[in-house]
């Protein structure tokens, strides 16, 4: 776990105590909200349909269990009881009052947490792999890499701000858990000659022109990660589009010029400003990388996991379903589900997030990830230890064995609470999974994502889902769009859009069609739904979603 | 033929609460539509929009929306303002769950 140095420490109370002063001029009415909006938002305050909505960043989705009792603790004092985990590896309240956000964030203070760069056109909170440091397929732990990061670009003064947002990710594992190929820059950390380095992704993105980011180095030693991504953002500064919002992104900067022109004027850039930086970051990293050191790891007895196993089979359903192989011997890494049949993806109250602080205080060495599938990880667990784990989750309404299930969904926010939403998204999250819970047939269909956004903006990554959903509105009336064959992972593709849109009415009927055209058509039980898919191209499941019948009949 | 003007009401979020208010024709604001001033006139509802403009201490991001007139009020025209006048649809938070006046 990373702890907060003093330097942190002032810089948040000193930023907390000016944002203070800034609602209090607001409130008084010595700033105007043209004035005031800028400020809030730097602080991660929006204004949403019902309500302002404060965005809390989780460095690298990590937390300890004292930060998720303080979660847990602001949902209950100054929201609804709750708290909505997002795709980025953020909280957010949908419910504060602006009196009131001064105090949210000085509690978030007490224990290192901030809303700093969770909005705005900055470097955004950087994100990881939600098992790093833990996962078996893992080089190193990308977390440190990430925090150099966090350090070098928060209030960094060239990057405050850029034409438009930032996002970066990064893993240090071969399967990319992390979305890294949609994002601004994504890090692959990689080893070459015994040399730890990162493959270099730069200009994926989402939003209204999804992207795949492109390598623009394929090796780059680790000592130059700091100026190697500052040369990369000062040729995005000068280079990218403030002309268009909509073509601002670096995405469209390497679209329209070439990843070679991109490459080129990095690499420039780059040998130009390597020199100035006197390695200070790279004096940091040892430091840096001894806070997130490896737990000692226990070693126990795991004949009554065994027989655990053997005897309950909603037990063995979980493990099979919610635990990842981890690096250690006899160790697991948990999945809890905030996706139970029914419930909005991602939203925990304040005594799941108390049970879910507990268990990784008593059992999972005090640590606890927020992932960007909106789930909260354990990392280590031993496998002696997963009963009890698994009896006090089911409990709270936290057992759902559906990790990476068709109702394991992401979904944004949507109409029910942003102010720039076209569609709903989580009421059509919730009665997916309540249907496929109803026909029992969702560890049959496997490996299937679906993910929902409620407008063009992707926050939901439907255009990475197995099957996207994108909510629009369609003369005053909310229409969803599918696309499919969409995929998040190394193996990243953009979906294809299927057809015309569904109404609301319509489009669990269309996605019931669609999987069980998908069990027809696959090979054996092993074929995913993305691997059906792939094999057989758009046309079979555009067949199921627009039968003759229902064509002919419009 | 001069286009026929779609009725419109007068709406904000709350400065302090961040919530959705509309604008009442004494001038003063509420947290239900059915109270809310239905404009018909469009000079009028540019007048009554910089009214409300005028209030930054007590309203922020003041608009236009669209109504139907009923017989207990106005009615959102689009599903948006219906969802801003009830609250979200996955709790029963926000509007739906207490009605007060400011
Ligand atoms: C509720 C307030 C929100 C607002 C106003 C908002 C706004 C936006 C906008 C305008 C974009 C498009 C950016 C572009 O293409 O340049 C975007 C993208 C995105 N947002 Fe949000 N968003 C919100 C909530 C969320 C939530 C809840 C999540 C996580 C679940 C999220 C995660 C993302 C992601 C992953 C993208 C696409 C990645 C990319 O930047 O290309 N956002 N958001
Ligand atoms: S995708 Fe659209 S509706 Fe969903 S959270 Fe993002 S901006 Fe809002």
């Amino acid at each position: 776990m990373y702890n907060y140095t003093e330097f942190d420490k002032s810089f948040l109370a000193e930023r907390n105590a000016q944002f203070r002063a800034q609602v209090e001029r607001r409130i008084a009415g010595a700033l105007t909200e043209d004035e005031f909006k800028p400020l809030r938002l730097m602080n991660g305050l929006y204004l949403q349909l019902h309500a302002y909505m404060l965005r809390v960043a989780i460095p690298y989705g990590t937390l300890n269990s004292a930060q998720m009792r303080q979660l847990a603790l602001l949902a209950e004092k100054w929201d609804k009881g709750y708290g909505h985990f997002t795709t980025r590896q953020n909280i957010q309240y949908n419910w504060p009052k602006l009196r009131d956000v001064p105090d949210m964030l000085d509690a978030l203070a007490e224990v290192g947490l901030h809303a700093i760069q969770t909005s705005g056109n900055t470097i955004r909170n950087v994100t990881a792999d939600h098992f790093a440091g833990a996962a078996a397929d893992e080089i190193a732990d990308p977390r440190p890499y990430a925090e150099l990061i966090r350090q070098w670009s928060t209030d960094h003064p060239e990057f405050q701000f850029l034409g438009r947002k930032f996002k970066i990710a990064v893993t240090g594992a071969s399967e990319d858990r992390a979305v890294i190929k949609a994002h601004d820059i994504g890090l692959q950390l990689v080893r070459q000659n015994e040399q730890t380095g990162f493959r270099v992704l730069v200009g994926g993105g989402l939003g209204r022109t999804p992207m795949i980011g492109k390598v623009v180095r394929d090796f780059l030693p680790e000592a130059d990660l700091l100026p190697y991504l500052e040369a990369i953002l000062s040729v995005y500064n000068l280079l990218g589009r403030r002309d268009n919002k909509y073509k601002a992104r670096i995405k469209i900067t390497v679209h329209e010029n070439g990843i070679e022109t991109i490459r080129a004027l990095t690499e420039e850039r780059f040998a130009r400003i390597r020199p100035s930086f006197s390695g200070v970051d790279q004096d940091l990293l040892p430091g840096i990388a001894a806070q997130f050191a490896t737990p000692s790891f226990k070693s126990a007895d795991t004949a009554g996991f065994t027989a655990a196993y053997a005897a309950d089979p909603v037990f063995q359903s979980w493990v099979d379903t919610n635990t990842a192989p981890h690096k250690a011997e006899d160790y697991a890494i948990v999945s809890i589900s905030l996706k139970a049949h029914g419930a909005t993806p991602g939203d925990a109250t304040a005594q799941q997030m108390r049970v879910m602080a507990d268990l990784a205080h008593r059992y999972a060495h005090d640590e606890l990830r927020i992932s960007h599938e909106q789930n909260v990880i354990l990392p280590h667990v031993h496998t002696s230890d997963l009963a009890a784990i698994h009896a006090a989750l089911r409990d709270h309404g936290l057992a759902t064995a559906n990790i990476g299930l068709i109702s394991d969904i992401i979904a944004c926010p949507g109409m029910d609470y942003c102010a720039l939403a076209t569609a709903r998204s989580i009421p059509i999250a919730q009665e997916i999974a309540t249907r496929f819970e109803e026909l029992q047939i969702e560890h049959d269909i496997g490996q299937l994502k679906i993910k929902i956004s409620g407008c063009i903006n992707a926050c939901g990554h439907h255009h990475v889902g197995h099957i996207g959903i994108l909510g629009l509105d369609r003369a005053g009336v909310e229409n969803y769009q599918i696309t499919l064959g969409g995929d998040a992972t190394e193996t990243a593709s953009i979906g294809e859009r299927a057809g015309p849109g569904f109404s609301a009415d319509e489009i669990i009927p269309a996605i019931e069609r669609l999987v069980y055209a998908y069990l027809d058509l696959r090979e054996n039980p092993e074929e995913t739904f993305l691997q059906a898919y792939r094999r057989l191209g758009l046309d079979p499941f555009k067949s199921a979603l627009y039968p003759a019948a229902a064509v002919a009949a419009e | 033929m001069p286009r026929a003007f779609t009725p419109k009401v007068v709406t904000a979020n709350h400065l302090l609460e961040g919530d959705v208010i509309y604008l009442t024709a004494q001038d003063g604001w509420t947290r239900d539509l059915a109270q809310a001033e239905v404009l018909t006139d469009e000079a009028d509802a540019q007048l009554r929009l910089l009214f409300a403009e005028q209030q930054p201490t007590t309203v922020v991001g003041a608009y236009l929306a669209d109504v139907t007139p009923g017989t207990t009020g106005p009615e959102p025209a689009h599903f948006r303002e219906d969802f801003r006048r009830k609250g979200p649809s996955n709790y029963a938070h926000g509007k739906q769950e207490a009605e007060r006046h400011v």
